[in-house]
């Protein structure tokens, strides 16, 4: 089976635990705002790989991944998910540890058919790397132009089936950082009992110029990069009101 | 037992000479992590803005601030010298004052007026005199022996940075013998080995005696030293500040006597933690006052200078001394050799600012404590001073008992040595195999008159052929010169109080090195993968060259090229390996030049890599500018490709990256989220 491939990361430091292989795959059905990569869009083109090729370069490296593993990312690697299917299975076999960034996206528990693709996949992956882009159904709509019941659907999907949990939030101005929003996301990811870590990235304004480059308007034309303090700040609204919702559930027991 | 080692578990290290016995025995591995540190005294604080102003003026004076232009540097050449004698817990400078450079002239006459004239000075008419006349140096003993294909392959930079008008360094006594034993014990263990040689009188033997009696004097004049000082070495330390001062009078010793290419210090911290844990017990210092001795033990590390030519800082890339100290790594019986002191040594960065001297470098095992990484790679963050080498590479070789000496060469304290042997240009030794020997720049005939390529087109075959034999031409005119210049060096400016803190037999490693792997190697896939035509000038001598296609390039963890340079570096070692070298020496090679990639560059024309005449070479054995397009991993593994035991003197690795591109920053990254529902 063939995956097309956007690029390889050999040195990937900053995509899931320890130091990690990192496959950009190509296509992403999501529109966000604020998207860095709108180079992977697009699910043509791109590198044709096969797993064995993959995992051939995965070993002869392996000895600097001791302590990481594979992450998928991209563009939405849920878009190829019989191919990442095939590429956990097999880097499972090996005792690769296996990390998926993902939107959840493509996700939907109504579709048997694609139920049981999730369910195989779940089986071979160690640790989701899911970013939720906006925890209010409208505004995300207006962010990435798709909705994000699935999403938060998929969420609970991974907590079910007991897979790690690692939230990505970026912390956009007036978008994402309103305390209202950040305090119902904090409030519906302390329901997750495999949430392991929470990555609050302020939004940078390093995109600007793959748009130049592409010949695209940039949306957010003007928004500077955001302040760490900010993003520490939506850190901390997120976690005070996950630890409400864990007492809730608490109490409710 | 000595009074002074009361507390001390005995062992070997009490009959013999046996420094790594001394701290196997007694040394306490630290687990833990930075916060017993302590931050600057106040007087280190006031000698620091001291330090600080001296080196702005010096910056203002051009450079140098004062040089002795009178008086030979010796052990016992110059009075005492201080910043501040109330406030200076641990004393000691290379002349009278802080700042003022010594004259070294038994490495060469003409480099050491060079010195002086370049920055305004001028040596005294009666040293250039007796110089001239009664007592030759290094350098003219070089110059004597030295044939016209030597000459001509220094004046065509294919050789280049031979130790040969300077001193060759890259030796390190093992300074902590003074402290642990007291001159006295040494000078007696000496004349002991000197006793130990028979009555058979060969050249070895006549030359062993002579340097053994050469090392006493030494001691003797070290200890001479100490007491313009007001301290008494002959007898051995008793407590932390006396052992870091002892230590360093040792080192100070060698850079008053050897303007060496590298004068390092050796594996010290967790030596002197042993004393520090000892005092520390009995309350005879608190960990602030301690920290004090430390940082003003660095300070002085810092406050090293030698005089030099505006040439050889081009070589070098400024005046480095390379004090490089090593930290950390294992012992062979699995505990870590950290110790406290290992932090007080890196948190000097903290209370004196950063600095790239001394060359802290961090012997980094995957089976080091915690915390120690932690705050290893914290220092790393802040003041992007900190060296790392691979101690479970070395280990295996050299035990846990070595340090190393410039950046990369490794020996084993007090048993190894190294003659330093710059390096050999293989980029060009590949221009020299395309044009018969002739070099590209000058048009000279410098190496044998090899057939030069014919034809259009370059063929990989012939041309690994040819560079082939002009790499067995050129190892054969590099050990020649590196053999007459050790030789010479040993005649005339022998390193006798660093030899004096060496056992009696040394293993001698014979350094040689080469510089421009990557353009090599990149040159070769290029001939190999692509179509290079070489363009030539009207001698008919190739000075370009037009690549047609596409080449794997080194860096990329390509086995069809990276195969290109791992054998590049056995071929040209196995064929130095061929030949006698001085005293017995093990033969080695280093992938190096960190430093004088730059120079390399100038002196080297086009490549068939697609490299123009001028454009630097790629540091050490780095993949060339750029041509790595597949990520650091990438990167990083070609390089550990490279056998070591064909490069044991050292594979260097230059690597840059932003602290944020290096892992999470804990503020906006929260993992392991434990959320505590008790507050």
């Amino acid at each position: 089976m063939i995956g097309h491939i956007h690029s390889i990361e050999t040195c990937g430091t900053v995509d899931g635990p320890g130091m990690r292989f990192v496959v950009f795959f190509k296509g992403c059905p999501m529109r966000c705002l604020y998207c860095h990569n709108p180079d992977t869009w697009d699910p043509s083109g791109g590198e044709e790989k096969t797993v064995e090729e993959l995992l051939q370069q995965y070993d002869s490296m392996k000895s600097f991944y001791a302590n990481g593993g594979i992450t998928a990312t991209g563009g939405e690697p849920l878009m190829q998910i019989d191919f990442l299917t095939e590429l956990f299975e097999a880097a499972k076999a090996k005792g690769i540890h296996t990390c998926l960034d993902t939107s959840g996206v493509i996700f939907h528990r109504d579709n048997p058919e694609l139920l049981a693709k999730f369910e195989r996949l779940a089986k071979v992956t160690d640790l989701v790397m899911l970013d939720i882009k906006h925890i209010d159904p409208e505004e995300h709509l207006k962010l990435c132009k798709q909705p994000n019941d699935n999403i938060l659907d998929f969420a609970t999907f991974l907590d079910e089936h007991g897979i790690d949990i690692w939230i990505r939030h970026v912390i956009v101005k007036d978008i994402t950082l309103v305390d209202e929003y950040l305090d119902r996301l904090g409030y519906f990811i302390g329901g997750l009992k495999h949430l392991k870590a929470l990555d609050c990235l302020p939004y940078h304004s390093m995109g600007v110029v793959k748009y130049e480059k592409l010949g695209m308007d940039y949306p957010l034309k003007g928004m500077e990069a955001l302040p760490k303090e900010d993003a520490i700040h939506a850190r901390e609204v997120i976690l005070k009101a996950a630890k409400r919702r864990r007492q809730d559930d608490e109490a409710g027991k | 037992m000595r009074s002074e080692w009361n507390g001390f578990a005995g062992g070997n290290w009490e009959k013999f000479i046996d420094v790594r016995d001394f701290i196997q025995k007694n040394y306490t591995p630290y687990e833990g992590d930075d916060t017993f540190l302590s931050g600057p005294t106040q007087n280190t604080k006031d000698l620091w803005e001291q330090v600080m102003d001296l080196t702005k003026k010096e910056r203002e004076a051009g450079g140098v601030l004062d040089m002795d232009t009178k008086v030979v540097s010796t052990l016992t050449s110059h009075g005492p010298g201080y910043l501040d004698k109330d406030k200076e817990t641990i004393v000691g400078f290379q002349t009278d004052k802080p700042f003022k450079r010594g004259m070294n002239v038994y490495g060469g006459l003409r480099m050491a007026m060079k010195a002086c004239e370049d920055n305004g000075y001028k040596v005294d008419d009666e040293i250039v005199d007796f110089f001239s006349k009664h007592r030759k140096t290094h350098n003219e003993g070089v110059f004597d022996v030295y044939d016209a294909e030597i000459r001509r392959c220094r004046t065509n930079h294919i050789i280049t940075g031979l130790p040969d008008a300077y001193g060759r360094g890259r030796i390190i006594g093992d300074y902590r013998r003074v402290a642990l034993y007291g001159t006295d014990r040494l000078v007696q263990d000496k004349q002991a080995q000197k006793e130990s040689f028979g009555t058979v009188y060969t050249d070895d033997v006549i030359r062993g005696k002579e340097e053994i009696s050469e090392q006493i004097k030494a001691l003797k004049e070290l200890t001479k030293m100490a007491e313009s000082y007001g301290f008494d070495i002959s007898q051995p330390a008793k407590n932390v500040q006396e052992a870091i001062q002892w230590t360093y009078f040792g080192y100070l010793g060698a850079v008053k006597e050897q303007n060496g290419a590298a004068m390092s210090l050796g594996r010290t911290s967790t030596f002197l933690d042993i004393y520090a844990e000892r005092d520390l017990a009995a309350g005879t210092f608190t960990e602030e006052q301690i920290q004090e001795f430390v940082d003003h033990f660095i300070m002085k590390l810092r406050c090293v200078k030698f005089a030099r030519t505006p040439e050889y800082n081009s070589i070098f890339a400024g005046d480095p001394v390379w004090v490089t100290e090593s930290l950390g790594g294992m012992g062979v019986d699995g505990r870590t050799l950290v110790s406290k002191m290992s932090f007080r040594y890196l948190n000097t960065l903290n209370n004196l600012g950063t600095s790239p001297e001394p060359n802290l470098t961090v012997l980094w095992s995957t089976k080091a404590p915690l915390g120690w990484m932690q705050f290893c790679a914290k220092m790393s963050i802040k003041s992007s001073c900190i060296q790392y080498e691979n101690d479970d590479l070395m280990r295996p070789l050299h035990g846990d008992d070595y340090g190393i000496a410039c950046c990369v060469s490794s020996m084993v304290i007090g048993k190894e040595m190294q003659f330093f042997g710059a390096r050999a240009n293989l980029a060009k030794c590949l221009l020299y195999a395309i044009n018969g020997g002739v070099d590209e720049c000058t048009g000279v005939q410098v190496g044998p008159k090899y057939r030069p390529v014919e034809g259009d087109v370059l063929d990989y075959d012939d041309v690994m052929a040819k560079f082939d034999d002009m790499m067995e031409w050129l190892a054969t005119v590099y050990v020649s010169a590196l053999n007459i210049i050790h030789y010479m060096h040993d005649k005339y400016a022998y390193e006798r109080i660093q030899m004096a803190l060496h056992d009696r037999d040394v293993k001698r490693y014979f350094a040689t090195g080469v510089a421009g792997l990557s353009v090599v190697a990149d040159s070769l896939s290029a001939i190999k993968y692509a179509k290079v035509k070489p363009v030539r000038n009207e001698q008919g001598v190739v000075v370009s060259y037009e690549t047609e296609g596409d080449f794997p390039k080194y860096g990329n963890n390509d086995d069809r090229v990276d195969s290109i340079a791992t054998s590049i570096v056995t071929t040209f070692m196995d064929k130095i390996r061929k030949h006698h070298v001085y005293r017995n020496g093990v033969p080695t090679q280093s992938i190096l030049t960190i430093t004088s990639n730059v120079t390399y560059g100038k002196n080297t024309g086009d490549t068939p890599c697609g490299r123009k005449h001028g454009e630097p070479f790629a540091p050490g054995a780095n993949p060339l500018h750029k041509r790595d397009t597949h990520g650091a991993v990438a990167s990083l593994a070609s390089v550990a490709k490279i056998p070591f035991r064909d490069a044991q003197d050292g594979i260097s690795n230059t690597f840059s990256i932003i602290p944020g591109a290096l892992g999470k920053e804990d503020q906006v990254f929260a993992g392991d989220i434990d959320i505590d529902l008790s507050k």
